[in-house]
């Protein structure tokens, strides 16, 4: 049975030219990039291409970016470099939508004594700007707001919020790794100080992550160690990895208007053919300012890990903010902060799509699920007085 | 993902005994959509000889859910009304070839609605009052239904009352009370640790908690939003009260867990936290 990969927010294919490019540096050119013999040294100018290739992708200098082994790594590297720059500000102003990553290295500052203001969403999970200007005080450190939810895809206004922080001079940090890739970015023209991206949400491997610092930026480095990343980040490097995210940045900077535009198409038709054929479905998130290739759906009296294991009979993978699926019996905290009904929450489900999917995928989708959903609900003591003859037969 | 067996994933995909009985003898309704599980059962019983001549099952809920759900109709059907009260959530549980710890709460809730199912049947009505006060208001669990599926299934932590009834797995608020729930059960069977050595004075053991929950715990708490008070400490039992967002969040039994864990690790390894 062929897989339908339709879970590229929780990470994605590496692209086989990506894998191709690393091959030789895990096999043949193992050398450290710190040595004085060629060997190793070598690897030195490698490391520095694909750093200007990473720039080149969101608009950046060479030397503001700074590789990481992951975008948790990049997220805590950030908010503790603002606290450390600022010690005397210890209030920090972030959302409650964030991915944990964010949120809970906030909830372990707030145990050590640091002020956290998490901004409410809207039932759209859309953020209000008054309400963070509210927050802003003299002792706010920093403000982290990430740029696209990987869980509904909204994105956020990160232009409009980085201007009113700009002249209130607080720093700004925006964790992108949903964002970048899929949509434009250019760091030239967004007011933030750093930024977050991930290897593995690129078609490049995990185990690799990205710190934008822009220039003039007060840092604190995180991980103490040796002299790499000119002081700023220790350990040898990932070279395969580095090496494997500077083509995959190439890849996505040549094709990026074009690719968001087929991945909302493909999106769009998964979307309306769901909606369609499934009675009683809603759409999680903000329709108008989304990412191309996510969709939040939420398919009522029918709950996320079911649909879950019946679509994995046929190969086809996705994830939901159902309780079921999280390990605990709490569902998705970015669904409950835009206070969707818990009958709804149970039920949602997420697709996300990558350049890889085609259309005939999408179009098997489209195939199964009403019958998947369908079933489901005959299994459900709600569906029935609701669905009237959509479930007579089976 | 969760680790199911070749017989859950039987069930689930192919569920055996869909659906609702026309005029059924019996009917046991548990669960709601908002717990997110819930099992509508219906029987026919044979009134001459007692006997389960069929059973069918709707349900809401994950794979395991739907599975034990279906192994309950399989394991009750043919069987006596007394034979099938016989039955355990263990009992369909080991139908399956086993369920994962946190999913063990998908068989108490078809015990449950059979024992419903059989009430019905019999003509004895459920009343709130009879089934005791709510415990757990994340998912409606009463002290009861816990003190029973904690003896029946031999389970002495609020982990695993979390695992086998979801009560505590929300807020949190009530894992205090479990605690005291399973400390009065148990009180016979599991022996005291004994003292710890270094003996506090009461009025440096206040002072100590207040000191504690002062550096340790109230910053976390006001940084989301809620705040603590203390209302009592009285021996080992240190009373507190969750104010703001803390009160009715989902999470608020896991604090109160955390408050007991941060006070035994540094006061005293038999202090005890009930909230308000």
């Amino acid at each position: 049975m062929k897989t339908i990969y339709l879970d590229n927010n929780a990470t994605t294919q590496v692209a086989p030219e990506v894998l191709e490019e690393m091959l030789p540096y895990l096999r043949d050119y193992y050398g450290n990039p710190s040595s004085m013999h060629t060997f190793g040294g070598q690897l030195h100018r490698k490391v520095e291409e694909a750093r200007a290739k990473v720039a080149h992708l969101i608009g950046a200098e060479p030397e503001e970016i700074i590789f990481t082994s992951s975008g948790t790594e990049s997220d805590n590297t950030a908010i503790m470099s603002a606290v450390e720059s600022f010690p005397q500000k210890r209030h920090i102003i972030t959302t409650r939508v964030e991915h944990p990553a964010v949120l809970n290295f906030c909830k372990h500052l707030a145990r050590r004594g640091y002020r956290i203001t998490f901004l409410t969403v809207n039932s759209k999970g859309q953020l209000n700007i008054d309400e963070l200007l509210k927050a802003i005080d003299d002792n706010t450190a920093l403000v982290t707001i990430m740029y696209a939810n990987n869980e509904v895809g909204n994105i956020f206004p990160i232009s409009e919020i980085g201007n009113v922080l700009k002249e209130r001079r607080i720093v700004f940090h925006t964790d992108a790794v949903q964002a970048v890739g899929k949509i434009p970015i250019d760091t030239k023209k967004l007011p933030v100080e750093m930024l977050s991206l991930s290897g593995h949400k690129v078609h490049a491997p995990k185990g690799v992550g990205v710190l934008y610092v822009r220039k003039g930026t007060r840092f604190y480095p995180y991980v103490i160690g040796g002299h790499q990343e000119r002081g700023r980040r220790a350990g040898t490097e990932n070279v395969a990895s580095i090496i494997g995210l500077g083509k995959a940045c190439e890849i996505a900077a040549k094709n990026i208007t074009q690719e968001s535009l087929s991945l909302a198409h493909l999106r769009d038709k998964l979307e309306k053919a769901l909606m369609h054929k499934c009675p009683d479905v809603r759409i999680n998130g903000d329709v108008i300012s989304r990412l191309p290739n996510t969709t939040n759906l939420s398919f009522e009296y029918v709950e996320g890990e079911a649909i879950l294991l019946r679509l994995n009979e046929y190969g086809v993978c996705a994830s939901s903010g159902s309780a079921c699926t999280s390990g605990s019996l709490e569902p998705s905290h970015v669904l409950r902060a835009m206070g969707v009904p818990f009958t709804a929450i149970h039920g949602s489900i997420r697709f996300s799509l990558s350049r890889y999917n085609s259309e005939a995928e999408v179009d098997r989708v489209i195939e199964i699920m009403p019958d998947i959903i369908k079933s489901l609900r005959q299994l459900s003591p709600f569906g029935r007085e609701k669905l009237g003859e959509s479930v007579t037969s089976p | 993902m969760w680790e199911y067996t070749e017989k859950v994933k039987e069930f689930f995909l192919q569920p055996k005994n869909i659906g609702e009985i026309e005029n059924p003898d019996a009917v046991g309704e548990v669960g709601s959509i908002v717990c997110g599980d819930a099992l509508r059962l219906t029987l026919k019983i044979d009134k001459e000889t007692n006997k389960i001549t069929d059973a069918k099952f709707q349900t809401f809920g994950c794979a395991s859910a739907i599975a034990s759900s279906s192994a309950l109709t399989e394991l009750i059907k043919g069987k006596s009304v007394d034979e099938a009260l016989g039955i355990s959530n263990q009992d369909i549980a080991d139908f399956l070839g086993g369920l994962p710890q946190e999913k063990m709460h998908c068989s108490v809730m078809g015990r449950e609605a059979l024992e419903a199912a059989v009430a019905h049947y019999r003509g004895i009505p459920i009343s709130v009052e009879e089934e005791g006060k709510v415990l757990c208001k994340c998912f409606n669990v009463t002290e009861e239904k816990i003190r029973k599926v904690a003896m029946e299934n031999h389970l002495t932590t609020v982990d695993e009352i979390t695992d086998y009834t979801k009560a505590g797995g929300g807020c949190g608020e009530c894992r205090g009370d479990i605690e005291a729930i399973l400390r009065d059960l148990w009180s016979l069977k599991i022996p005291e640790k004994p003292e710890k050595s270094k003996k506090l004075t009461n009025l440096r053991k206040i002072a100590l908690i207040q000191e504690i929950i002062e550096r340790e715990i109230r910053p976390g708490l006001q940084a989301d939003g809620g705040d603590i008070e203390i209302i009592d400490i009285e021996g080992k039992t240190v009373t507190i009260a969750l104010r703001g967002m803390c009160t009715g969040c989902v999470m608020s039994g896991v604090t109160v867990n955390g408050i007991q864990e941060k006070l035994r690790e540094l006061v005293s390894d038999d202090i005890i936290v009930v909230a308000q």
